[in-house]
């Protein structure tokens, strides 16, 4: 069996990715639920049930050609370090991590598709895309379950359509969401109106790791909650239109506050580098919440010649399991505060402090 | 306060709950918050905290009650109302007739119309077909249009004969 972290591509590798309007959308997700016919659903089946269902699901999901050199693991053989990894990564959720015997993944070489086995239903697939590509992430994931379902029995009711554990997702089973960076909507006190407006289209927002979290780093995912009664491609459409208003809400809001309330914007976002290129103990929410503003001051021209991947890098890395990985001993949160200014420090290095008006060609 | 269901005891347990941007409220007596299974946490949370509020009384009024349990995989009511969701595929026709309200709450609509398996696609189209046209034939019988009916009576003998004819 490979090694997961000699499979996953490197955090600087994985912060590389490009796509469209990749400034505001970070990523584009599309996951489908399904079931098998005849087989209770993993939140009610006895152990040997989903250790059946898992061993009879993981060879179908490998086989498919999407999946040509793909790796897959029971989730019962990934220490709790590594499962907090993937949930770093947005790979798999907070609940799949919480899985042990019976749960599973698998992931393909690039990471476009990732399956959770015996999640909440027996099969949560993804596609993942990064920027905002929904209709790609749609198409790959459709194309992926028609392949599927050639070799697996979905449990499929004429009238209910694909049959989920919860009701929430039956139907079409489609989630369809995007993580958004709006500093600039967060700073302008705009998200909260956009927050109300994107819900009463029976979207939902939740914050950086999906349901019940906080929006650190200035991070939301916007996403679908009805799954029945509409084609999984209106529900796409639906969410293509939301977000290009919610990116033109950030274009305007970071323009606004550039004319407008300049020294609000130059004071954020220098004192956000001072504190992350000075500190010696910082937390994990302030490092994230503190790179935001930064990336926002790169985004806007204000670290001429600074990277963007380098800031993006950081947000991963500075994480708690990802910065445990990174050295050996188990480190206490104090001490991985200290660990954590160290690096954030030495990696700002290279880059000089803001100057006080956005360079040309914004 | 009075209890908001029995209307007599004072009511000591209030709940209030935001959907949308309606407030609900509820006060109820502590009998009455213990029928509903509100007093303790663990049932009441779930599947009220993700269906909306009053989702699992909702499965209650079904005809067979709390009693009722899937034949298949021996999930109750009860279940579902501690943990928001339910035990296997088979369950939905079980608690059928108390899940139908709560889809009509939760969704857009109550009848899948998007991406089905490719090997019941063409069945699922002929059943979709097939009720048009019974419709359309009860319609022409009602306005007496018997030339049309017939027409119909055909089509629809078609697409129920068994498919002889190999495509």
């Amino acid at each position: 069996m490979k090694d997961i972290h000699s499979f996953l591509c490197s955090p600087a590798e994985s912060t590389r990715r490009q796509g469209p309007h990749d400034r505001i959308v970070i990523s584009s997700r599309v996951r489908l639920a399904r079931n098998v016919r005849g087989s209770a659903f993993p939140g009610w089946a006895k152990k040997p049930e989903r250790v059946k269902v898992f061993e009879m699901i993981q060879p179908a999901v490998s086989s498919l050609l999407d999946m040509k050199d793909s790796f897959f693991e029971a989730m019962d053989s990934f220490t709790a370090l590594d499962k907090q990894i993937l949930v770093e990564r947005h790979l798999i959720s907070r609940e799949h991590a919480a899985k042990n015997v019976g749960s599973g993944l698998v992931l393909n070489r690039d990471e476009t598709f990732c399956v959770m086995i015996n999640e909440e239903d027996h099969l949560r697939m993804q596609a993942l895309r990064p920027g905002l590509q929904l209709r790609q992430a749609w198409n790959a994931i459709d194309a992926f379950d028609t392949a599927l379902e050639k070799k697996l029995d979905f449990a499929f009711d004429n009238e209910l359509g694909y049959l989920t554990a919860c009701p929430t997702n039956l139907g079409t089973g489609i989630r369809v969401s995007a993580m958004l960076h709006l500093p600039g909507c967060v700073l302008d006190e705009q998200i909260n109106p956009i927050i109300q407006s994107v819900n009463k289209l029976g979207l939902a927002v939740r914050g950086l790791y999906g349901e019940g979290t906080e929006a650190l780093g200035n991070v939301f995912q916007v996403s679908n909650q009805m799954t029945l009664g509409e084609t999984e491609t209106v529900i796409v459409e639906r969410l293509e239109k939301v977000l290009a208003q919610i990116i033109e809400h950030e274009q305007n809001a970071r323009e606004r506050l550039l004319e407008k309330k300049p020294k609000v914007v130059f004071n954020h976002i220098g004192r956000a580098y001072g504190i992350l290129a000075n500190a010696h103990s910082i937390s994990s929410k302030e490092t994230m919440n503190l790179l935001s503003l930064l990336k926002l001051g790169v985004d806007m021209n204000l670290f001429p010649g600074a990277d963007r991947a380098l800031v993006d890098e950081l947000f991963l890395i500075t994480q708690p399991a990802h910065l445990q990985k990174q050295v050996s001993d188990k480190l206490s949160a104090e001490e991985r505060d200290l660990i954590r200014a160290d690096m954030v420090r030495e990696r700002l290095k290279g880059v000089s402090r803001p100057v006080a008006r956005p360079g040309a060609g914004n | 306060m009075q209890c908001c269901v029995c209307k007599e005891k004072p009511a000591t347990v209030h709940l209030t709950q935001i959907v949308g941007d309606k407030m609900q409220k509820l006060d109820l007596c502590e009998e009455c918050a213990k029928a509903k299974g509100i007093n303790d946490p663990t049932s009441f949370a779930m599947a009220d905290l993700m269906l909306g509020l009053g989702a699992s009384q909702e499965l209650d009024q079904s005809a067979a009650g709390a009693e009722l349990k899937c034949p298949r995989c021996g999930f109750s009511q009860a279940d579902f109302k501690k943990s928001g969701r339910l035990g296997c595929p088979d369950c939905y026709k079980t608690f059928a007739e108390g899940l139908s309200g709560l889809l009509k709450t939760m969704h857009k609509g109550t009848r899948h119309i998007g991406k089905a398996p490719e090997a019941l696609r063409s069945a699922r189209e002929s059943i979709d077909r097939l009720k048009t046209l019974q419709k359309k034939l009860a319609k022409a019988i009602e306005g007496e249009d018997y030339e049309m009916a017939a027409g119909l009576r055909d089509e629809i003998k078609l697409l129920t004969a068994p498919p002889a004819k190999s495509r």
